[in-house]
């Protein structure tokens, strides 16, 4: 976090636990960090590591009777999110949190146009009239780049390209003016041209209106491009957060290592036949209790250590958070 | 699309349709266009066809063709007040069971016992404890017809309910009441559609079963069902007088049921449309 700027959310020590037939599933075990206002922080980490269900925990968008969040606290405007009844919580989706949705071509109703989606959020928050929302939906169509915004407010999802729909996906999350915009692999389903238009128009408007986002997504370029901090999770747990540039410049954890060394790229005067490099073996399952480290049975540098007891998050350079033994060993070399 | 080209692609619903509106119509103009239903002419019983009775007489010299007409009105009423019924009730039990998990196992179970009554049996129950009349036998069909209704809505609100836009627009700040009826309620209608028109069917049929057992609409009302009833100990003299209610609800349910494969077929995204 920036010095002097205040945290508009602040996720303590959160647990949220899937509980199924199989037994309990640990989906995120202990998870802490905080969003300042207007900030853009990123969760990244494969899928499964627990970035959705941590966004789903703010919102208390959890399957009901399958999910719950058992232990830590979300505070979000004063207020702890867990604590709050349904109906205080509702007051708070759409209005003062919004989410945009991986699904463009799905997180539609498709039997409902754009502008009624739209301006239902307007309506219940804003307590508009419908003829004040539908206005409201059609300068925000605008205001994402809808080509000739009056004539399509009226139209239905399937009218829509994917990345049109994403673009209505936004308009609706913002249409509240919220303080924070919880954005769940936003561009995954979109192709690398439409991917960077959204990105762009996401930054734009969050400074317009001033809102901070949590980036969620497995794609550090998407990260790079738009955060000012990172978090990397693994199995449930933050195992590194650092600012953008530190990350990427300083990599501290061998599973952040793992995750830069897998993307494809170009150097100059490197071997153009390089093969691409992964991260041998599973995530651990989250079912079972885990002792010592997460990601100890994948990690090159694993020591007796690492297995017989997790190492905690600790402080390495200013704002750097990695939870890791050898942690002090990677930094030098 | 022309009207032609409707009727080229879908050739059961259009069929149907017009059999269904002739006999809409004539149900309506019944008395401008047949004479007195009740009236008893003692001189001209079991009188074949004739340029006086169109399709003659029954056994009390009663105008088979007056009764078959007024009856209609009997059996599209019944079809349609008890598909409306169900369909109504069984959509609001439905979406609630769907939703609501705590409503869902009370309610079902319910549900499955209702559909263990037989239509006809508890009609029968109905009528021999209130006087007979249209009202108990709507009611009487439409509770076995209930279940099937909400079965068939809580199956759509169980798919719809997972979509990521019913959590998008959770998200939104909806509550669950706006949820089930601006967003899942619009993705049953067109399944329920082609289920009332079944219902419809099935309805018109039981309450002519029912009519012919004498456990349907007053006997002084004329119904396909006690025509039938009534002329059954006169088919070998008088033929007729059967011919004529059978005919017609045979041919009624046969176009209430085109209509509903028509519609199936049409409103169906399922289903590979010929282009």
């Amino acid at each position: 976090m920036r010095a002097g700027a205040e945290p508009i959310l602040s996720v303590e020590d959160l647990h949220t636990h899937f509980f199924t037939q199989d037994g309990v599933t640990r989906a995120v075990d202990g998870v802490s960090f905080t969003v300042a206002a207007g900030e853009t922080l990123g969760i990244v980490g494969e899928s499964g590591c627990g970035k959705s269900v941590t966004a789903l925990s703010i919102m208390r968008l959890l399957p009901p009777g399958l999910g719950r969040s058992v232990g830590g606290s979300v505070r979000f405007g004063g207020r702890d999110l867990l604590t709050l009844d349904e109906a205080e919580m509702r007051r708070i989706r759409g209005d003062r949190i919004a989410m945009v949705f991986q699904e463009p071509m799905t997180s539609l109703n498709p039997v409902l146009t754009v502008g009624e989606q739209i301006a239902e959020a307007v309506m219940i928050h804003q307590g508009k009239s419908r003829h004040d929302a539908w206005a409201r939906a059609e300068e925000m169509l605008t205001l994402v780049r809808i080509p000739d915004a009056a004539r399509r407010v009226g139209d239905y999802p399937h009218q829509f390209s994917g990345g049109m729909r994403q673009r209505v996906m936004i308009a609706m999350a913002l249409s509240c003016h919220p303080q924070l915009l919880i954005a769940d692999e936003p561009t995954t389903a979109l192709d690398v041209t439409i991917q960077a238009q959204i990105l762009k128009l996401m930054l734009e408007l969050k400074g317009r209106i001033g809102a901070a986002i949590l980036m969620i997504t497995h794609d550090l370029g998407v990260v790079a491009e738009t955060c000012q901090r990172v978090i990397v999770m693994y199995a449930g747990r933050k195992v590194e957060e650092a600012s953008v540039l530190d990350l990427f410049d300083r990599p501290l954890h061998p599973y952040t290592r793992g995750l830069m060394a897998s993307i494809p790229r170009r150097r100059p005067g490197a071997p153009r036949t390089r093969r691409l490099q992964e991260i041998p073996g599973m995530v651990p399952s989250l079912r079972e209790p885990l002792s010592g480290c997460p990601f100890a049975p994948r990690c090159p540098l694993a020591t007796a250590r690492c297995t017989a007891e997790a190492p905690p998050l600790e402080q390495h350079g200013a704002g750097h958070v990695v939870a890791c033994w050898e942690a002090g060993r990677i930094g030098v070399s | 699309m022309t009207l032609r080209r409707f009727g080229r692609r879908n050739p059961t619903i259009v069929i149907g349709a017009l059999l269904l509106l002739l006999v809409t119509a004539a149900a309506i103009a019944a008395p401008l266009i047949a004479g007195d239903p009740l009236l008893i002419t003692p001189v001209d019983r079991l009188l074949p066809p004739s340029e006086k009775y169109w399709l003659g007489t029954d056994h009390l010299g009663r105008d088979v063709y007056a009764r078959a007409v007024f009856g209609a009105r009997i059996s599209l009423l019944v079809g349609v007040a008890v598909a409306a019924v169900s369909v109504v009730v069984g959509l609001g039990i439905g979406l609630a069971a769907g939703y609501w998990r705590q409503v869902d196992a009370v309610v079902m179970r319910f549900m499955d016992g209702m559909m263990a009554i037989p239509a006809i049996l508890l009609a029968i129950a109905l009528v021999s404890l209130n006087r007979a009349s249209v009202f108990i036998v709507v009611v009487a069909i439409s509770l076995p017809e209930i279940p099937r209704v909400v079965r068939l809505v809580r199956s759509v609100v169980l798919t719809v309910r997972e979509m990521p836009y019913i959590e998008a627009a959770v998200s939104g700040g909806s509550r669950g009441r706006k949820i089930v009826i601006r967003h899942i309620l619009p993705s049953t209608v067109a399944p329920l559609i082609v289920q009332a028109t079944y219902i419809a069917a099935s309805a018109i049929l039981i309450e002519a079963g029912l009519s012919f057992l004498g456990a349907g609409v007053p006997p002084e009302i004329p119904t396909w069902g006690n025509m039938i009833a009534s002329s059954r100990l006169f088919v070998a003299r008088a033929p007729w007088t059967i011919f004529a209610p059978g005919t017609l609800l045979a041919l009624v349910v046969l176009a209430v049921n085109l209509v509903g494969d028509g519609l199936r077929d049409l409103l169906d995204v399922r289903l590979a449309r010929r282009m």
